[in-house]
């Protein structure tokens, strides 16, 4: 685990805790940035550490989402009234009620995320590499247009998130503390997890699954125990993420394959998979990027996505993080021995 | 759900018509998913952007066909355009990955598939179209069942599709070298094959069977921009189901996967459609899983 | 008469139409070191695969320490204490040794609270540096495994297969690619992995010396079938050996 570096972690810490009072036009776009680092360093679990490529990891993001707005209006409503009246009927929460379903929602969106990826996981842990990812991508896609075709839940139509009983000022502060601390959590844990004897098993299965088994590692409950811990994270981002926005839709919000699900890999590729610190700066560059320049593309933005993937992915695999390793690997405590590499 | 079973119980004449649409599709299905089973045993790509050639081809036979050509020429054209595409393809993309490990040509192809779905919205729209062929659409047993020519003819052009690569795999010194290949790169290499022009032609002529696959879907079905992985993924379930370099298999479950679409379609209702097809991924998957466990290949 | 550890009786395996191995029988004696030679292709590989669970056999039984094994998949066999080195080396190539080493613990003992623990504690990293340096690896330590050369990754992975604590090692031709003045020194740590660590080896060996020094009993294959068993001395002078497999010598 890395110790508290104050020339690095200082930094941050004052950044995000000042960042809301300092500028606050721009509270949410800096909260929808931890979220987006929450994202790279789940994703990056998976498909940096342990090498599988899941591209459908916003199901959990979704179904946290999902949950958690279930958990929060079922305490103190009928769901399907509420979600019949879509809004109409005045559901108001008094503020003990909505703080409490918004603990248990986010408690329960996390965990019921990860017993998701546990069951899914036997189905699709066996099946390696390719069917991995077009398995994860598939059930992604799925998962939201079945979700809009279930009334209960409201449908295509989405339901809205219980009303936030105090000034708007204060909702965005008080979700924009908890996904800076969601993220800060993320982080801490996978920092922790990589130095642990879990941290090896995992890079093991992703140099060489075979050998991993050979040697006896139990690779499925690696694998298992490595898709859950995502899943919870995202489970809870999800939570915050749609109390923030208070409303949840199937397609655009709760499973957005084709944005949040792509830019998990983006920006994991771009910052260096399979590091700690990648994912991160790659979530922060990349949203940075978005935020200045997605609308002056007019709608190229999405070609220039996959672009984006395409280049990191062919030209420049190692991310910035792993260049910045090969160029200064000293710094990183990385040893090259200078005779083997010479020749 | 159930009235919908009980219509195919009572009107046995429904089954016909679902039976004859689904083999129909199926035949394009098997079309492209043979395409990926050669670049998956030859070159051991998984090309995720598979659905995607297919969509491709289908909207430069659709648009000839809004210049007043006949989708019918587009086909051939398809079939050129996409060769073209895909040698570029190879040769900007896949050459640099293809001996990387698979997460790389994965995340490359899954790269290409986002550039190839965005950029045909933008520039024919996010409708969904079809190519006009203007047959006629015949009506048999008291006009219960409907069939489009169309269909008859495509049907009969993804066989003499399917007849001319396996020729051509057989007969040509192409198809030779790239079978040589396919069994052992390095010795095709030694014996003086060129795997790299190999490797070239194969990802091309792939992608050249998805734009025939494509054309032919435009003008039978519907196309969309981002129809793409949904034809990607039945692509995998194909292969997956039939195993690679099993022709025979490949055709039986691409007619067997369109079959069974119709009749989820149909009796679950058309939003589930996706779903039908992510379903038999998944129960392909299990069905896999539980095979392999019993060739001692997983864990635990 | 020492224990037997591994039993095979009338294993036999085809691939499609190739029989690999056909109607095997043969016996590794408890802490002794035992070799399997025989032409290329004759099905030696195919054989450890069977007995480690890379494929189903076709027939016959498969006995560890009197345990059918045969219907078990490799983690499990490799937890039960039965490991194998790969003829093709495999190490985990972006890992550095000593990292390497790390996830060779044995993994049977293994709770779940263990998977959480540190990398290392200070018992296992001295057990690391011990091996690192019994396989003279020890300079090379924080090197990416990748980066070691032909030789020092066989040498690797063998020293990761003793971190494993295996009570046998199946050892696919260990030393195929390591050179002469270094061959010297693998028998002798062989042997002394055997002796001093007591762990029954079963070897692949193309290597006559290597194999005829080292080995008390010897089985030879053929075209997929038992040809000949019996002391070094008598396989090498074992009429149809010399035929099949030493005639070229
Ligand atoms: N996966 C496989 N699929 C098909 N045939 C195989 C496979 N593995 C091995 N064979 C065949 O089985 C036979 C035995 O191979 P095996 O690898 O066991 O030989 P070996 O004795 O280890 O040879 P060598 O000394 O060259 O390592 C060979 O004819 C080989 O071609
Ligand atoms: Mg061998």
């Amino acid at each position: 685990m890395e110790s508290f570096n104050p020339k690095l972690h200082l930094p941050i810490l004052i950044f995000g805790v000042a960042a809301p009072f300092v500028i606050p036009g721009v509270t949410i776009q800096i909260a929808v940035l931890w979220v987006m680092v929450l994202f790279a360093l789940t994703w990056d679990i998976m498909g940096g550490q342990m090498g599988y490529n899941s591209l459908g990891n916003i199901l959990f993001f979704g179904s946290g989402m999902y949950i958690s707005a279930l958990v929060q209006i079922s305490m103190f409503a009928n769901v399907s009234e509420y979600t019949a009246s879509s809004g109409a009927v005045d559901f108001t929460y008094t503020n003990s009620e909505y703080f409490w379903g918004l603990g248990w929602g986010i408690l329960a969106a996390g965990i019921g995320s990860a017993l998701l990826a546990a069951s899914l996981g036997w189905t699709l842990f066996g099946l390696r590499g390719p069917y991995f990812a077009i398995g994860t991508l598939g059930i992604a896609l799925t998962a939201g247009e079945l979700m809009g075709t279930w009334e209960w839940v409201g449908a295509g139509g989405g339901l809205a998130m219980p009303v936030y009983p105090g000034s708007a000022d204060g909702k965005s502060l008080m979700f924009y503390f908890m996904c800076f601390f969601a993220a800060i959590g993320t982080y801490l844990f996978c920092s922790w997890l990589y130095s642990t004897r879990f941290g090896l098993a995992i890079n093991a299965i992703r140099d060489d699954e075979q050998k991993a088994e050979a040697m006896g590692i139990h690779t499925l409950r690696y694998k298992t125990i490595a898709w859950s811990v995502s899943a919870f994270f995202l489970g809870i981002s999800g939570a915050l993420f749609g109390n923030m926005t208070g409303f949840v839709e199937p397609l655009e919000v709760a499973f957005p394959v084709a944005t949040f699900g792509i830019f998990m890999v983006a920006m994991s590729l771009l910052g260096g998979k399979g590091t700690l610190w990648g994912p991160i700066l790659g979530a922060v560059l990349f949203h940075i990027l978005k935020e200045f320049t997605w609308t002056y593309f007019l709608g190229w933005q999405w070609v220039a996505l996959g672009v984006l993937i395409i280049v990191n992915v062919v030209f420049f695999q190692q991310g910035i993080m792993g260049w910045l390793m090969e160029k200064f690997p000293e710094r990183f405590g990385i040893i090259v021995d200078k005779k083997e590499t010479a020749k | 759900m159930w009235d919908n079973i009980s219509i195919l119980t009572a009107a046995p004449v429904f089954n016909i018509q679902l039976i004859l649409d689904g083999l129909f599709i199926g035949s394009t299905f098997a079309l492209a998913a043979y395409g990926l089973a050669l670049v998956w045993g030859v070159m051991n790509v998984k090309n995720l952007a598979q659905g995607d050639f297919v969509i491709m081809g289908g909207y430069v036979a659709w648009w000839l066909g809004k210049q007043g050509i006949h989708p019918l020429w587009g086909l051939p054209v398809s079939i050129v355009v996409m060769f073209v595409f895909g040698w570029v393809v190879y040769v900007t993309i896949i050459r640099r990955v293809i001996d990387k490990d698979m997460f790389t040509s994965l995340l490359a192809t899954f790269g290409l598939a986002i550039v190839l779905a965005q950029a045909l919205n933008l520039m024919f729209g996010p409708e969904v179209q079809t190519a006009e062929s203007d047959f006629a659409i015949r009506s048999y047993f008291d006009n219960s069942v409907t069939v489009a020519d169309i269909k008859l003819v495509a049907f009969g052009l993804c066989g003499v599709l399917a007849v001319a690569v396996v020729l051509f795999m057989k007969n040509s010194r192409m198809g030779q070298a790239i079978r040589a290949t396919a069994q052992d790169a390095r010795a095709a290499r030694v014996m003086g094959i060129d795997t790299d022009k190999v490797y070239a032609f194969t990802f091309s002529l792939n992608a050249a069977i998805c734009g025939a696959a494509g054309a032919l879907i435009s003008m039978i079905w519907v196309i969309q921009p981002f129809y793409g992985i949904g034809h990607s993924i039945r692509s995998f379930v194909i292969v997956t189901a039939a195993g690679f370099g099993n022709l025979g298999g490949v055709i039986m479950a691409g007619l067997g996967l369109g079959v069974m679409e119709q009749y989820g379609g149909f009796v679950l209702g058309a939003e589930f459609q996706q779903a039908c097809v992510v379903g038999l991924l998944v129960a392909v998957l299990i069905y896999r899983q539980l095979e392999m466990r019993r060739h001692r290949q997983v864990v635990q | 008469m020492t224990d037997t550890v591994i039993e095979i009786s009338g294993v036999s395996k085809s691939y499609g139409g190739v029989v690999a191995n056909h109607n095997i029988s043969l016996k590794v004696p408890s802490g002794g070191i035992t070799g399997l030679i025989g032409p290329n292709g004759s099905g030696k590989t195919t054989l450890f695969n069977s007995i480690v669970g890379y494929h189903p056999i076709d027939e016959g039984s498969i006995k560890f320490k009197g345990e059918e094994i045969s219907s078990y998949r490799v983690p499990q066999i490799a937890r039960l204490g039965l490991l194998r080195t790969f003829q093709q080396t495999r190490i985990y190539s972006n890992m550095n040794c000593i990292d390497n080493m790390l996830i060779s613990i044995p993994h049977r003992k293994l709770g779940f609270a263990d998977m959480f623990k540190n990398r290392g504690d200070k018992e296992t990293m001295e057990e690391v540096d011990r091996l690192l340096d019994f396989v003279g690896l020890y300079e090379k330590r924080r090197l990416i495994s990748g980066d070691l050369s032909f030789g020092q990754q066989k040498l690797l992975e063998f020293a990761m297969a003793l971190m494993n604590r295996p009570e046998v090692l199946l050892l696919d031709e260990p030393t195929a690619g390591i050179n002469p003045t270094l061959i010297n020194g693998l028998i002798d740590r062989l042997r002394r992995a055997n002796e001093e660590l007591g762990i029954t080896l079963f070897v692949i060996e193309h290597n006559m010396r290597v194999i005829m020094n080292m080995a008390q009993s010897i089985y030879c294959l053929a075209h997929g079938e038992l040809l000949a068993h019996g002391t070094p001395d008598e396989v090498q002078n074992d009429q149809r050996v010399i035929d099949a497999y030493l005639g070229a010598h």
